[in-house]
């Protein structure tokens, strides 16, 4: 255990279950507490959860090709909340189609995501940096 | 001579005694009497047992048992954190220990929350507040708030364990009496109950019982005294392992209490289930909908559904609630228009504490159409609603009042569909209750021929 709690899920309608299980389960194995949400997974759940849990940082994760409508607006609810400047993450299937990723990723770093990945990353990529992010590494 | 089992109920107006045959799953007779709190409330439980052997001649009591909702219940206060999470999960447990939970709040507590919580003057104060290592801020905060009212109440502290200890500092520091027991959310979104639950009992044994003026009385039982809801609680819960799933509703002076058994998940298929995992046995309170300390609500409700024509606004209502403002015993002649009104409102109180009770669809609007999630619990399955408590079995057409548990269409609001209505006619699932606890099987058998 490091002692770094991540809340993560599946965000908006999206009911891919698969890739989260496998998230899920390799940041355990990274030694992380992790809250796993699961799938359909709206806004206001990671914020309570991030607050009840006192997480370090929010991992969303969105497969089905509607990740930008369902993820804009999270970093201001955040603020809202009193989760000032938590580190958010999000990786999947992010846009529908094959967008040019430089593309997508300043879309959602504008949005006020810490990070984003192209699809197909593997979760080590995501632990690694998450580590480097919270000054485990 | 009879052997006899007693069961009282001290309440806050009547003392009602039960005796329980000793040989048979029978009951031999009920009565009550005034309670009486100003001089000694054995007078009038005394008075209440001579009254009972009028009916029944002499009786010799093998086992006495009580449980109480004198003096105002046992008053609590939840405090938690998020309101869909560890405030939710303090309310359930407190509701599930039998408390009359008056107000639940969450965030930092303000002073003008401790303002309230010093009006309402509870008994016992729940605080909860972040998971396992979650968040310890707040219910530090709040630890520091409550320390500083001024007001007698104990503290159960139910959250975060690596705060718990320092919240406990704090609130000794402040002169208050403040037990440390296991989180009602020790991790997200898991709710565990019990250790909440048997500290309250604990509490109100130890502090609540002498504090109600019943430590003399207390000595001339079997078992420890128990919060009436929680008897009540019990008794339905025995019940559904026979009947199946029920509601169980109770209108009363100062609340309406709700109690569900069954495990209310989605009846219809492709349903999301959010919020927090609900309990198969699950107790509601609504501290704002009561015939007498607490009419605002139903009054209010009652005129507005007068506005849009749903109702004729009753005549005399003015004066009916003079007359129960001075008098929060009042009991209306049977055939007096008050009786009348008592009804409406009572009906109303069922309505508004049941569809808070029970759980809700949401639909949203998603690229694949039209998506529904189910937060609370599904009761349109349910096969029995049962009314209890004076103000729904003595009144004039009782499956009027009940009828409003149901739902008129299939809608939003998940409450039961097409259950049979039954009663508790003879007023007796306080004493069931308490019965159960030394002998399920009689209890179980009593209930079964007396519904
Ligand atoms: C199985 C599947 C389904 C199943 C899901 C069953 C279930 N309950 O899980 C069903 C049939 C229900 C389904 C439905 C749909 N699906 Co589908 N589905 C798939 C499929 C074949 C596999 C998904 C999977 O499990 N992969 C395996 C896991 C391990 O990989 P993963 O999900 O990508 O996750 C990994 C990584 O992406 C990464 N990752 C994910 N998130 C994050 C976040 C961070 C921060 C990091 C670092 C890494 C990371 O780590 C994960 C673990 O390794 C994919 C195609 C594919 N081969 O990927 C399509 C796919 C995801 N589906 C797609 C679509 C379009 C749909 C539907 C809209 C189809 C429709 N029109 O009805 C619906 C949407 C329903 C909904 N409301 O969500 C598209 C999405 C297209 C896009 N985004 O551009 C895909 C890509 C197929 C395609 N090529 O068109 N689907």
């Amino acid at each position: 255990m490091n002692g770094k709690t991540l809340v993560m899920g599946v965000i908006g309608a999206d009911v891919h279950a698969i890739g989260i299980k496998i998230l899920s389960h390799a940041f355990t194995e990274a030694g992380y507490n992790v809250v796993n949400l699961g799938v359909m997974v709206s806004q206001e759940e990671y914020i309570e959860a991030a607050i009840e849990t006192n997480a370090n940082a929010i991992v969303v994760s969105s497969l089905y090709g509607h990740g930008e409508m369902d993820c804009r607006g999270l970093r201001e609810k955040c603020d809202e909340a009193g989760l000032k400047d938590i580190p958010l993450y999000v990786g999947g299937n992010l846009v529908v189609g094959k967008r040019d990723f430089a593309e997508v990723e300043k879309t959602f770093l504008d949005m006020g995501f810490n990070r984003a990945y192209p699809p197909g990353t593997p979760p080590e990529v995501g632990i690694a940096d998450i580590n480097k992010d919270l000054g485990l590494a | 001579m009879h052997n006899a089992i007693l069961a009282v109920d001290f309440g806050s107006t009547y003392t009602k005694v039960t005796a329980i045959s000793n040989e048979k799953a029978e009951i031999l007779g009920t009565s009550k009497a005034f309670t009486t709190f100003e001089t000694d409330i054995r007078d009038g439980l005394n008075a209440a047992v001579q009254e009972l052997e009028k009916q029944t001649g002499k009786l010799n009591f093998s086992h006495k048992l009580a449980a109480s909702s004198a003096g105002g219940g046992l008053k609590m206060v939840a405090v938690g954190l998020v309101p869909a999470l560890t405030a939710k999960a303090a309310q359930t447990a407190a509701c599930s220990a039998g408390a009359k939970v008056v107000k639940t709040f969450s965030y930092e507590l303000t002073k003008a929350d401790c303002a309230k919580i010093r009006q309402i003057n509870p008994d016992l104060v729940l605080l909860s507040g972040g998971t396992d290592g979650g968040n310890k801020d707040v219910i530090l905060h709040n630890a520091k708030m409550l320390a500083e009212i001024d007001a007698p109440f104990s503290v159960i502290i139910a959250g975060n364990k690596a705060a718990a200890e320092d919240a406990q500092t704090t609130l000794q520091a402040g002169d208050k009496h403040a037990v440390i027991c296991g989180n009602v959310m020790p991790a997200f979104n898991t709710l565990d109950a019990e250790p909440a639950k048997s500290a309250i009992n604990t509490l109100f044994l130890e502090k609540i019982i002498e504090a109600k003026g019943l430590t003399q009385a207390a000595r001339e039982f079997s078992a420890p005294i128990i919060p009436t809801p929680l008897a009540v609680f019990e008794c339905t819960q025995l019940l559904s392992q026979s009947l199946g799933d029920l509601l169980a509703v109770d209108v009363g002076g100062a609340t309406t209490d709700v109690y569900s058994m069954c495990a209310g998940t989605p009846t219809l298929p492709g349903v999301a289930l959010k919020g927090l995992p609900e309990p198969f046995a699950k107790r509601t309170v609504e501290g704002d909908l009561g015939l007498r300390h607490s009419q605002e609500t139903l009054v209010e409700k009652l005129i507005s559904d007068g506005a849009t024509g749903n109702n004729l606004l009753p005549v005399g209502l003015e004066e009916y609630r003079k007359t129960c403002k001075e008098n929060y015993a009042y009991v209306p002649e049977k055939n007096h228009p008050h009786a009348a009104i008592d009804a409406l409102l009572c009906g109303i109180a069922v309505d508004m504490a049941v569809t808070r009770h029970a759980g809700f669809l949401e639909s949203s609007y998603t690229p694949f159409g039209e998506a529904f999630s189910q937060t609370g619990k599904d009761l349109t399955g349910v096969r029995y609603v049962i009314g209890i408590g004076g103000s729904v079995i003595y009144s004039e057409n009782p499956p009027e009042i009940l009828k409003n548990a149901t739902q008129k269409q299939r809608g939003k609001i998940l409450k039961p569909a097409s259950p049979k209505l039954l009663l508790d006619k003879k007023y007796i699932f306080a004493a069931m209750g308490l019965l159960a606890r030394m002998d399920k099987k009689r209890a179980l058998s009593i209930l079964e021929s007396e519904l």
